[in-house]
């Protein structure tokens, strides 16, 4: 359980670091919080042969809560969500995902860029950033670019990220006014990868459903958008009978376009029988919540 | 570029300038070059919760952790708890009074998180409580002991 022998930098400044990533090697890779890639490190199953350590670039801390949009920077750790009350206020469904990932010393150190850059499918943020169709901002050391988030998750541990490119901010759009949003999942413990979980927004005007998203972590080798789901549920009247109908319809639709494999922790029809339950759960909280607004 | 970098940090008030391998894990930098054997290492890839320590106040897996990376850093483990006279600090008592431990092994790991838990949150519930110490694996005497002796520390001095 220890690494293969690395080279080892921890630049000062974003361009230092991307200036070394670029020359690197195709197996130079960033280090953030490290709660990802130094299981993997200590595992043997990631040999880079340069770690870039970004833990002491300071300007990456900046989260930035403005009135239209949230900047989470590439050192903003988990617990730097949790502790601030206007996110928890502006981007309730961000907030909520966030407080189920891992448990405090995870959270203390885990950033929120290196789980979208990781990319595991049973993540919380990826479901979070896809539901809030938010940018990834990337960058490298000959350009920047930004993505939508639903172009960024390619496959299992796999994304749009190019050699020499890093996340460097996530920007999370305000939901508009009349929204509601849930996340749940259903894990082991507390903190445990989930085996599927549900992020819901719905944004309502009298009663009458004018947006819905629904994004799914867990069951498919990314997350991803129900999108059929969410048209479904677009002009619908989501009052108490219609709503209980309309919901279980949209978790009728997700339990079959999703397509979960077997493992240890749980069989593929019981994560696609809990796609549905979810689906619905998110829904009903998400619902519950926009009568508030 | 080197594989091999100097550091300069504390531990438990302590100072320390080594050098290391930049490959080497805090947790084993504490317990190889410090000879600080109380922080275990159970799983190594951050499972477990056995190697928490206290990096610059806050809890953190000194196994997921290098020790190049806490270059500057100010580091509490469990030996930095009680008094140089041997004195338990009032948690580890708590530990005691409530027979919360048998082999040992976790408890190290548990009096860390604990402890942060309890600074930030003076007066946790018992689902709170549980919901702090879930990164931290116990064997064999099972949680509600240490549940028990976290909550008799509630809105208690911790020092």
């Amino acid at each position: 359980m220890k690494p293969v022998s690395f080279d080892y930098c921890a630049p000062q400044t974003l361009d230092e670091a991307l200036d070394a990533l670029g020359k690197g090697g195709p197996s130079a890779s960033i280090l953030a919080g490290g709660q990802s890639l130094m299981p993997m490190l200590n595992m043997r199953v990631a040999r880079p042969a340069l770690l870039v350590d970004i833990n002491r670039i300071g300007s990456l801390a900046r989260l930035a809560p403005a009135p239209d949009c949230l900047s989470v920077g590439a050192l903003v750790r988990h617990a730097d969500l949790l502790a601030n009350a206007e996110i928890r206020r502006g981007w309730p469904l961000l907030a909520e995902a966030t407080s189920m990932i891992g448990h405090p010393a995870i959270r203390n150190r885990g950033t929120v860029c290196g789980s979208v850059a990781h990319a595991d499918p049973a993540a919380e943020h990826p479901g979070v950033l896809l539901a809030m169709d938010a940018t990834v901002v990337i960058a490298s050391a000959s350009r920047r670019r930004e993505l939508p988030a639903r172009e960024f998750f390619v496959a299992m541990l796999t994304t749009a990220l190019e050699r020499g490119e890093m996340i460097v901010e996530l920007r999370y759009p305000r939901l508009p006014a009349g929204t509601g949003t849930g996340y749940v999942e259903v894990a082991r413990r507390h903190g445990a990868f989930a085996i599927a979980g549900v992020a819901a927004a719905l944004t309502m005007r009298d009663g009458v459903c004018q947006s819905a998203r629904i994004s799914v972590v867990g069951v498919n080798d990314t997350a991803f958008r129900a999108e059929a789901a969410e048209a479904a549920l677009r002009a619908k009247n989501l009052g108490a009978a219609e709503g209980a109908r309309a919901f279980a319809a949209a978790a009728r639709e997700v339990a079959a376009v999703v397509n979960p494999i077997d493992d240890v922790h749980a069989s593929s029809s019981y994560r696609r029988h809990l796609a549905g339950v979810l689906t619905q759960r998110a829904l009903e909280k998400a619902l519950a919540r926009a009568g508030g607004n | 570029m080197a594989k091999e970098q100097r550091i300069k940090l504390s531990v438990n008030g302590r100072t320390y300038e080594k050098n290391v391998s930049v490959r080497q894990s805090l947790a084993d930098f504490i317990r190889e070059e410090l000879n600080l054997t109380g922080t275990h290492l159970g799983c190594e890839h951050g499972v477990c919760g056995a190697c928490t320590v206290l990096l610059n106040g806050r809890s953190a897996r000194s196994c997921l952790t290098l020790a190049v990376q806490a270059d500057g850093a100010e580091i509490v483990t469990v030996e930095g708890l009680g008094a140089a006279d041997g004195t338990l600090h009032p948690l580890q008592d708590a530990f005691h009074r409530n027979f919360a431990l048998q082999c040992g092994y976790c408890t190290p790991g548990f009096l860390i998180t604990a402890l942060e838990l309890l600074r930030q949150n003076p007066n946790p519930s018992e689902e709170e409580v549980r919901e702090a110490l879930s990164g931290n694996l116990c064997r064999c005497t099972g949680y509600q002991a240490i549940v028990d002796a976290v909550l008799s520390m509630a809105g208690k001095p911790l020092a």
